[in-house]
């Protein structure tokens, strides 16, 4: 009897939820149907999840900065999405430099193409043909972004560190458009191929093809995620984070140096951003000024799904929205396979309504 | 009294009138901006014809704007709703609209209704998405609002832009569509015209009595022989019109007992629901009412006066001009938001667009580099024309979004108010500070629970 009264209730206080629920059961039984019939191979599902995989670690690294943020300055940072571009044109900027400077003029080189520049062909940078310039390329897209996050801090955010959540999300929105056309006045405004895709190796494993970048991707961003856990796990600074998200007057008094954390936050989360930029070029192939705000959207997703503050809760959010929107392609195919970014919006949507703490109980872990 | 006392006297009494009357304030503002682009349109040389063309746009960008920034200030200003989702809202009027009157043979087909089926069915579409969107997500913290409605916004967009409903079949056997990425061109033709043109969807057909006469007029008088410039100054003084009544509207309604419950709540929602005001329908109500008349703007402002609708001009750049428009004139007065628009659409939309041409005028720049790096190298020869070349032909624009941007941050850290914000309007049926002006500011945070 007691079960049946429970799921009365559970019907009966979230009956959204049980939709969700339902309809959540029901997709993973067709998926099953689908595999062990004809409908769906197995290696064109492990290519889903392999592209999901790959832009969830992204979506999640990017997620980690916007979270922290978000948890200790009390706001959402709309202009996040443009500290990744940033971090992207920065980036490859020096790549371009560094792997054609002995062959073109270093204008041209800088800006990735721009006006008269050297085409993505003729450069051929890929992590198999110019590793060091790539590997630079990624150091300077870190720097470089953390820079410009901690030089927007002091100039825009700190005069109103007292402000409220919406006075602070609305000067990010002014910071955002800001970054964003910054780069359209120093680069273009559309979109520019950048690595030489034809020459990156690509490798069947079990008939999910796998390139080159794809497998960087994944190290690299394995490795930036570990780096975050053993600092926050090694060092107070975890703690004070914590500290801080959940006071910022009790931290202050209890002689955490606020201003200090919340210039380490925006050194992590800069860094991560500008990593994550840089890096989805490295998949995508392909730069755009507003590659940072389109996938914006995305990262909120991850992050309130993971539970807003939570570094883990980030990362595992940006993989189940990453594997989530390549996922759906698997029932919206044809034409309607333009719906997998509003699938990812949708299910933040569902989040938001149904556990607005986040998936994993909004327990800061930091 | 000396000439000179005389006239400061009367630069007092103006500057009193100012701060009396609001309208005195918008009359005069707008005064101000058609001699601005009279005296622009004059350095360009312009004629007549080019002359009222310049009015006329300063008028239909003023009207819209001031339009879509007074029902966001219904959400915001007045219930603290911080809906950025705007352009999505507008997308459902213009799109149902169209999609209601384009003729059935058309590409994409329509259902042929008549236009003002297709304006109320838009209104009332835009209005409907409100209540889906307000139902759920109003129980959200104001920042989790604004992330939803980005994202719905965006929903809308990206459905109007997928191929799938391109065209579709309704169960009837009725066919329609959104034209995916192309949008919709056979778009109804300005009901206006039918003034001028016996047959409106054609400049080339025969005037009606009223179009002969006024053409004539314009053509002897001015020898204006552009009648389209004349259409469309009309449609500007239409719009104006439009934005009157929208203001009435939303004055009365602020004024009604609905608009003191709307007040009460964007100042303690918990003081409203403990005097048994039910809140949430309340808050329900306003985003439909502010979503109709967002759908509104929609369809004058990118649908007659575009011609055609497609989705990319949708995003969500849309939603933060209108944003700052709003900031400009200060959250919550509905003056403000005329004003902000008219500062808006005047100073950093249609400006920006003769600049370069201004300073062409004043100033030879031949020098066109297309990229940054040609622009910046002959500095050091102390040659300053590649660079303005390249920022006044190439990069305007871009640098336009640039301020824009700054001009925010700025507003936000110096001005949160706006520009009339501080004219609180109070909740209370009587003025309660008789000859005190208000202190208490209500800016874009006004009410607005932060955590």
């Amino acid at each position: 009897m007691e079960p049946y009264a429970r799921g009365r209730r559970l019907l009966r206080d979230q009956p959204g939820l049980v939709v969700v629920s339902a309809v959540a059961l029901l997709l993973v039984g067709d998926l099953i149907a689908k595999l062990l019939g004809d409908g769906l191979t197995a290696a064109r599902f492990g290519g889903f999840v392999w592209d999901g995989l790959v832009i969830g670690l992204l979506i999640g690294l990017a997620g980690i900065g916007l979270s922290l943020t978000y948890s200790i300055l009390g706001f959402a940072n709309f202009a996040h999405g443009d500290y990744i571009s940033w971090g992207a044109f920065s980036g490859w900027a020096v790549a371009y430099l560094l792997a054609g400077i002995d062959r073109y003029a270093a204008g041209g080189l800088l800006l990735i193409g721009a006006g008269d520049g050297p085409a993505p062909g003729d450069v051929g940078v890929s992590i198999t043909n110019t590793p060091a310039s790539i590997l630079a390329g990624l150091v300077v897209a870190v720097g470089f972004t953390i820079g410009v996050s901690l030089l927007i801090d002091r100039a825009v955010y700190r005069p109103i560190r007292e402000a409220d959540g919406i006075t602070l999300l609305i000067a990010s929105i002014g910071v955002a458009f800001a970054l964003r056309y910054l780069i359209v006045f120093f680069f273009y405004s559309g979109r520019q191929g950048v690595t030489d895709i034809s020459r990156v190796p690509a490798y069947d494993i079990g008939g999910v093809v796998v390139n080159a970048h794809e497998l960087t991707i994944v190290v690299i961003a394995l490795l930036l995620m570990t780096g975050v856990h053993l600092l926050l796990q090694r060092s107070k600074l975890g703690k004070a984070m914590r500290a801080m998200a959940d006071n910022r007057d009790l931290a202050q008094v209890t002689g955490i140096p606020v201003e200090g954390v919340i210039r380490t936050t925006w050194i992590l989360g800069g860094g991560l951003a500008g990593a994550a930029g840089y890096l989805v070029v490295l998949t995508q192939g392909t730069i755009a000024y507003d590659l940072g705000w389109l996938l914006l959207l995305l990262i909120f997703a991850a992050v309130i799904m993971g539970g807003i503050g939570s570094v883990y809760g980030a990362i595992v959010g940006g993989l189940v929205i990453g594997l989530a929107s390549r996922l759906s392609l698997i029932w919206l195919t044809g034409d309607l396979s333009s719906f997998a970014e509003p699938v990812a919006f949708g299910l933040m949507i569902f989040v938001l309504l149904f556990r607005p703490e986040g998936i994993f109980g909004g327990v800061s872990t930091a | 009294m000396s000439s000179d006392q005389f006239q400061t006297g009367r630069l007092t009494q103006f500057r009193e009138l100012l701060e009396r009357s609001d309208a005195a304030l918008v009359l005069t503002a707008m005064a101000a901006f058609y001699l601005l682009f009279f005296v622009v349109g004059t350095i360009l040389n312009y004629d007549i014809a080019g002359l009222i063309s310049v009015l006329g746009q300063v008028t239909f960008f003023t009207a819209v704007y001031a339009l879509i920034v007074l029902a966001l200030n219904l959400h915001w200003g007045y219930a603290g709703l911080f809906n950025i989702g705007i352009a999505g809202f507008m997308a459902v009027g213009v799109y149902t609209m169209a999609m209601l009157t384009a003729p059935p043979t058309g590409s994409p087909p329509g259902l042929g209704l008549p236009v003002a089926v297709g304006i109320v069915g838009g209104m009332f579409a835009a209005a409907l998405v409100g209540l889906v969107t307000a139902l759920p997500a109003l129980r959200l913290r104001a920042d989790y609002l604004a992330i939803v409605t980005v994202a719905i916004s965006e929903i809308i967009r990206l459905t109007y832009n997928s191929p799938a409903f391109s065209t579709f079949t309704l169960p009837g056997g009725i066919t329609l569509g959104t034209g995916g990425a192309s949008g919709i061109g056979d778009f109804p033709s300005n009901p206006l015209r039918a003034i001028y043109y016996v047959d409106p969807s054609s400049a080339a057909s025969e005037t009606t009595p009223i179009g002969t006469a006024i053409f004539g007029f314009f053509e002897s008088v001015f020898g204006v022989v552009r009648s389209a410039v004349i259409v469309e100054l009309t449609y500007g003084l239409v719009l104006a019109v439009i934005v009157f009544l929208v203001y009435t509207l939303l004055a009365r309604v602020g004024n009604s007992p609905f608009g003191r419950v709307l007040k009460a709540i964007r100042e303690d929602e918990v003081v409203a629901k403990s005097l048994g005001k039910d809140t949430n329908r309340f808050k329900i109500k306003t985003f439909m009412l502010g979503c109709a008349l967002m759908g509104l703007a929609g369809v004058l402002w990118q649908g007659f006066g575009t011609g055609a609708v497609y989705p990319q001009a949708f995003r969500p750049q849309l939603t933060f001009y209108i944003f700052i428009a709003v900031i400009i004139g200060g959250a919550g007065s509905n003056t403000g938001s005329i004003l902000g628009g008219a500062v808006f659409a005047n100073l950093l939309f249609l400006l920006p667009q003769y600049l370069p041409n201004i300073i062409e005028q004043t100033v030879s720049i031949q020098a066109e580099p297309n990229n940054f790096v040609a622009a910046i190298g002959p500095i050091v020869a102390g040659e300053i024309a590649p660079l303005l070349g390249y920022m006044l032909n190439q990069r305007l624009p871009a640098l336009r979004f640039v301020f824009v941007g700054v001009l925010l941050v700025y507003l936000v850290q110096n001005r949160p108010e706006g520009l009339l914000g501080h004219r609180t309007e109070t909740a209370a049926a009587v003025n309660l500070n008789r000859g005190h002006t208000g202190s208490d500011l209500t800016g874009p945070e006004g009410g607005v629970d932060d955590e």
